[in-house]
């Protein structure tokens, strides 16, 4: 993409490799919240290569409004980050415990349905790449959503909306809501990713 | 330096190995101007293959959750995290290196308080994860692991020890050129980079398709270290410095989000 005469000044990015977890894991408990928290949910899934293939060494990071929709320092949520990350297991899977952040503005105030933004890094990646995780029990606000809407379409909707499970987590807190949602980083259902930027 | 191999450059032909004869993993020739990032589709580098997403980036407007960034605070980082020297119960072995340098935006603006991390191999070349399975030994003294945040400037500093070139399986007779990982936050989620520091000088650089894979030269030298001599500690410890620039990747918000 030719971006004219302006010298390049931003330092390039190149990719986290397959040791990405040595220098992160610190923060990589997959954890905004403390598991147990009152109104806890969880998101699960996969990260799938090309051929369908477990991605055993990414590392993913979550960022989101806490459930009023804001942020830190605005946030009243006793020690709200809105931010962990997580280390995918030899499965490619991964787990977030967190708290469903609530609507937040979009560019010119008007309201965007309840979203996680998602980094992933991860050897063969030479940039991270970045996706939306939405909720399938916000119907009405994901169906007046400018991002889902500018999508151009269901099959495209749909790779973005994380479907809560059925039923109690087995041995979890009472009420406590399993969303399911896989990245796929090729394929016929290959993820929606964007350029946040 | 030459940062290019094939047979773009003037007066260069491919490049081939001096002792195998072949060339290695094919790197078109360098593209003046082009975007900052390298591509995510990169035939040099094997990994890309199942990895880079085949659809065009979609535009994502900047609404309040991209406007923001977490905020890291004191309690996040142990000051001791940013020396990689003093984990164990003795030194690492390998030659002490002192690499310091400022996080900005592309405006200049210093990215204050934010988390610098690093990770890196020990001097023979090899990390400390499961899945390194080099033929070089561990150092006990030696994580390869590093944290800090930067301060009101901008500025972070890191004592560490140089890292070792190592083979990788890409292609025949493929090495990494010495180099360390950083990962950085902006003050916005846009500005989020992970991106690797080389040092100056190294013939590997030429034959590596990672730092080959930013097609913009001018762009590419930016991850290259700078030997600095007033950050060197007489006696004690070679200096670089490493200025980190982050933004919105390569266009203004007025140019609006596009594919890439
Ligand atoms: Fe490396």
């Amino acid at each position: 993409m030719p971006t004219g005469t302006s010298p390049p000044t931003l330092t390039p990015s190149q990719t986290a490799g397959p040791f990405v977890s040595i220098g992160t894991e610190w923060d990589a408990t997959g954890q905004a919240v403390p598991d147990g928290t009152p109104g806890v949910v969880y998101v699960e899934g996969h990260v799938l290569d090309g051929l369908g293939q477990p991605v055993t060494d990414a590392m993913l990071e979550f960022w989101q409004a806490d459930p009023d929709g804001r942020f830190p320092p605005e946030s009243v949520f006793a020690s709200w980050t809105g931010f962990t990350r997580a280390l995918t297991g030899q499965d490619g899977s991964y787990r977030l415990v967190t708290l469903k952040p609530g609507p937040v503005p979009g560019p010119a105030g008007e309201a965007q349905a309840p979203h996680i933004d998602v980094s992933i890094f991860a050897r063969g990646l030479l940039q991270r790449l970045v996706t939306r995780i939405y909720f399938s029990d916000e119907e009405e606000l994901n169906s007046s959503d400018p991002v889902l809407a500018g999508l151009g379409g269901p099959s495209l909707v749909s790779r973005l909306v994380a479907i809560r499970q059925p039923g109690r987590q087995p041995g979890g807190p009472a009420r406590a809501s399993t969303f399911r949602f896989d990245i796929r980083l090729q394929g016929d259902q290959e993820t929606v990713f964007f350029a946040p930027w | 330096m030459n940062l290019t191999t094939g047979g773009a450059g003037p007066g260069t032909g491919p490049l081939t190995d001096p002792v195998t004869g072949l060339v290695p993993a094919p790197v078109p020739g360098p593209v003046e101007g082009t975007a900052p990032d390298p591509p995510y589709d990169y035939p040099g580098y094997r990994s890309t293959r199942l990895r880079a997403p085949k659809r065009p980036l979609l535009p994502l407007p900047q609404g309040e959750t991209e406007r923001r960034g977490p905020l890291f605070g004191e309690s996040s980082v142990d000051p001791a995290d940013s020396d990689l020297t003093i984990g164990g119960t003795g030194a690492p072995i390998g030659e002490r290196i002192i690499v310091s340098g400022r996080v900005t935006g592309s405006t200049g603006r210093p990215v204050r308080r934010q988390l610098v991390e690093i990770w890196q191999a020990n001097a023979a070349g090899r990390y400390r994860h499961g899945t390194d399975n080099h033929d070089a030994p561990l150092d006990p003294n030696f994580t390869g692991a590093g944290r800090c945040l930067t301060d009101d400037d901008g500025r972070y500093r890191f004592v560490s020890i140089r890292p070792g070139e190592y083979p990788w399986a890409n292609h025949q007779n493929a090495w990494r050129p010495a180099h360390i990982h950083f990962s950085v936050f902006g003050t916005n989620f846009a500005e989020r980079l992970v991106t690797q520091m080389y040092f100056p000088g190294d013939p590997l650089l030429a034959l590596d398709p990672m730092f080959q894979s930013v097609r913009d030269r001018r762009a590419a030298e930016l991850l290259v270290a700078r030997f600095d001599l007033a950050g060197t500690v007489e006696h004690w410890a070679l200096g670089y410095v490493f200025d980190i620039v982050v933004g919105g990747r390569g266009q203004t918000p007025a140019d609006g989000p596009t594919a890439l």
